[in-house]
C-alpha cells in the first residue's frame, strides 16, 4: 500500500520525488501568479508587472499559469487527501496550538505538563496548519480558477450575465487575500520556523528525530510499515 | 492623443500625483459637452459614416433584422451607433425612436475607476474620457467598470477601444466629426454649460409646444454627470431608447472592491509579513534537538 519510508542512518522519506515536484510547480505559479496579480491589484505595485515584460505579457501569461497552478494544487488533493482529512486528533492538537505557536515544546515545559502535551499533541503526516493551509489553497484556487475563468473571458459575457463580472471581480481578489494569508505563514513556517522543513521539500529527507518530534504518529506509522514489511 | 497635448485630472491605475489635476485654469467653463437631441434624429447614420472615417475604422458589413437597425451592437471598430426602436403610445400612436450610442464621458468614469493599468485610460480636464491603447494591457476591468457597456474589446490586439470624442479634433478647436456630420442639427457641440442650457430650452419647447409632458434631458446624477447629454421626448422612461439606463452608477461592487476592500486587503497583506517577523524576533526558529542515541542530525 504505503511505499517503504525508511531510509539508511535514521533517516525516513517525508515528500516523495513526485510530491516535491509537484509541491514546487504549484509554488512557483503561485509566486508568479502573485507577483503578477499584486501588479494589477494596486497601481503601487504596478512596476511588478513592468519588471516581468509589461503589463499586457503579466495579464496574458497570468491566467495561463492560473491553470497550472490549480492542476497542481488538483494533482496535490489526488495525492494527499487521505493525509489532509481533518480528524479528531487534529482537534486534540488544536488546543495546544498556543503552545505550539509559541514555541513551548516538551522540553520547555514542566515536567507533568510535559505528559499532557504529549497526551494531545502526536500529530500524523501533518498538523492541523498544515491541513488548513491545503484546503486554504484547495478551495482557494477553485474560487480563483472560476472566477479567474469570468475574467480571463471577460469579453464574452453578455451584458444580461454581467452579474458574473461583478462576482468575479470581487471574489477573485478575496480569494487572492485568503490564500496569501495562508502562503505567507507557509512559507515563514516552512523556511524560517521549522528547522529541517526547507529541506524536506527539497530533498524530502528527515531524520527520524525530526520526525518523531513533529509527526509521531507519521513516523509510528512507517516505521510500523517498514517492520511489518521485513 | 499625448498626454502632453491636454490637461489631465484623472488616470487609471496611476500611483501618486496626477499631473494635471487642478492645473486647468476656469476647469468648468472648459467642460465639453455633445447635446444629443433624440427628437430630432432621423436615423441618417451620417454621424456612425463620420466617425468610421475620421477615426480610420473599416466599415463593417451592415445586418438585416427586420427593422431600421443596421448594425447589432458597437464593436472594438465601431464606436457610434444608432439605435432603433418602434414605440407605440398610451394613445395608439406610433414612434420610431432613435438613439446615438456611444460613449458617455462620464464625470465619474468607472472605466477608469476599474483599470489596472497605469495611463491605459485618462480624463482630460475638458472632462473627455480617453483609453491610451499604448498603455491598455488587455484586461477587460473597464468593461466590467461601464455602466453603460461602452468599451470593447479586440480579440486580435487585447486591446479596448471606444469613441474618443475625437479628443484629437477638439484638441484643435474643432468639433468631433460625428457633429460635423449631422445634418438635421440634432447634434451639437460646445461647452458643458451651454450644452445643458440648449437642452433644458428644447425640452421646455417640447413640452410647451409639442404637447411631450415627460420631455427632459438625460445627464445622469449617478456617475457625476455625462460628457453626452440627450433630449428625450419621455426623460422618465429613458430604457425605451435602447437600454438607456434610468440612473447608471459605477458598479457598487467594483467601488467595494477598489476603496474598502483595496485598502483591508493591503492593512491585512503588511499586518501579516510584519506578523510573521514579530513572531520571529519574539519566539524564533523550532529546533529538534539533538538525538545522539539515534544518530540524528
Amino acid at each position: 500500500m504505503e511505499e517503504n519510508r525508511i531510509l539508511r542512518n535514521h533517516r525516513v522519506l517525508r515528500y516523495t520525488f513526485k510530491e516535491r515536484v509537484v509541491h514546487w510547480i504549484s509554488g512557483l505559479s503561485y509566486v508568479y501568479l502573485l507577483l503578477t496579480g499584486l501588479a494589477f491589484w494596486s497601481p503601487w505595485c504596478f512596476w511588478i508587472a513592468v519588471v516581468l515584460g509589461g503589463g499586457s505579457v503579466s495579464r496574458l501569461l497570468h491566467p495561463w499559469m492560473g491553470l497550472v497552478y490549480t492542476a497542481s494544487v488538483l494533482y496535490m488533493f489526488g495525492i494527499w487527501k487521505q493525509d489532509m482529512w481533518i480528524t479528531d486528533k487534529d482537534r486534540k492538537w488544536a488546543k495546544t496550538i498556543g503552545a505550539y505557536v509559541r514555541n513551548e515544546e516538551e522540553e520547555k515545559l514542566p515536567e507533568h505538563a510535559v505528559r499532557e502535551w504529549q497526551e494531545w499533541a502526536p500529530v500524523e503526516r501533518f498538523n492541523l496548519g498544515q491541513k488548513y493551509l491545503f484546503w486554504v489553497m484547495f478551495w482557494g484556487g477553485i474560487v480563483l480558477l472560476l472566477t479567474g475563468l469570468v475574467l480571463w473571458f471577460t469579453d464574452y459575457i453578455p451584458w444580461s450575465l454581467r452579474f458574473l463580472r461583478y462576482a468575479s471581480i470581487i471574489l477573485h481578489p478575496i480569494a487572492f487575500l485568503v490564500t496569501l494569508a495562508g502562503f505567507i505563514i507557509h512559507v515563514y513556517m516552512g523556511t524560517a520556523v521549522v528547522r529541517g522543513g526547507f529541506t524536506s521539500i527539497i530533498r524530502g529527507e528527515v531524520t527520524e528525530t525530526w520526525a518523531r518530534h513533529h509527526h509521531r504518529l507519521w513516523l509510528d506509522r512507517i516505521l510500523g510499515n517498514a517492520t511489518a514489511r521485513k | 492623443m499625448s498626454q502632453a497635448t491636454l490637461h489631465i485630472q484623472k488616470i487609471s491605475g496611476h500611483a501618486g500625483a496626477v499631473p494635471g489635476a487642478g492645473m486647468a485654469r476656469e476647469l468648468k467653463e472648459k467642460q465639453v459637452c455633445k447635446l444629443v437631441d433624440t427628437t430630432t434624429c432621423i436615423g441618417c447614420k451620417a454621424c456612425e459614416i463620420a466617425c468610421q472615417e475620421w477615426n480610420d475604422l473599416p466599415f463593417a458589413t451592415t445586418s438585416f433584422d427586420n427593422t431600421y437597425q443596421t448594425m447589432p451592437d458597437t464593436s472594438w471598430n465601431f464606436w457610434n451607433l444608432i439605435r432603433f426602436q418602434e414605440h407605440t403610445n398610451e394613445n395608439g400612436t406610433f414612434m420610431w425612436l432613435m438613439r446615438k450610442d456611444q460613449c458617455m464621458h462620464c464625470a465619474e468614469p468607472g472605466c477608469l475607476e476599474a483599470c489596472p493599468a497605469d495611463g491605459a485610460i485618462v480624463q482630460y480636464s475638458n472632462g473627455i474620457v480617453d483609453f491610451q491603447t499604448d498603455n491598455c494591457i488587455g484586461c477587460g476591468y473597464c468593461i466590467s467598470g461601464c455602466p453603460f457597456n461602452i468599451p470593447k474589446f479586440n480579440p486580435a490586439t487585447h486591446k479596448v477601444h471606444k469613441c474618443t470624442l475625437c479628443a484629437d479634433r477638439v484638441a484643435e478647436n474643432l468639433e468631433p466629426a460625428c457633429i460635423k456630420a449631422c445634418p438635421t442639427g440634432c447634434l451639437h457641440f460646445g461647452t458643458k454649460e451651454d450644452m445643458v442650457y440648449q437642452a433644458n430650452r428644447r425640452a421646455d419647447q417640447l413640452k410647451k409646444h409639442y404637447g411631450w409632458a415627460n420631455a427632459g434631458v438625460y445627464d445622469p446624477p449617478g456617475v457625476g454627470g455625462t460628457g453626452v447629454i440627450y433630449v428625450l421626448h419621455d426623460a422618465t422612461n429613458p430604457e425605451l431608447y435602447g437600454g438607456l439606463p434610468k440612473d447608471p452608477h459605477v458598479p457598487w461592487i467594483v467601488k467595494l472592491w477598489k476603496h474598502p476592500l483595496k485598502w483591508i486587503g493591503n492593512i491585512a497583506i503588511v499586518g501579516g509579513v510584519v506578523g510573521t517577523f514579530m513572531h520571529y524576533l519574539r519566539y524564533g526558529p523550532k529546533v529538534v534537538p539533538e538525538d545522539t542515541a539515534k544518530g540524528g542530525e
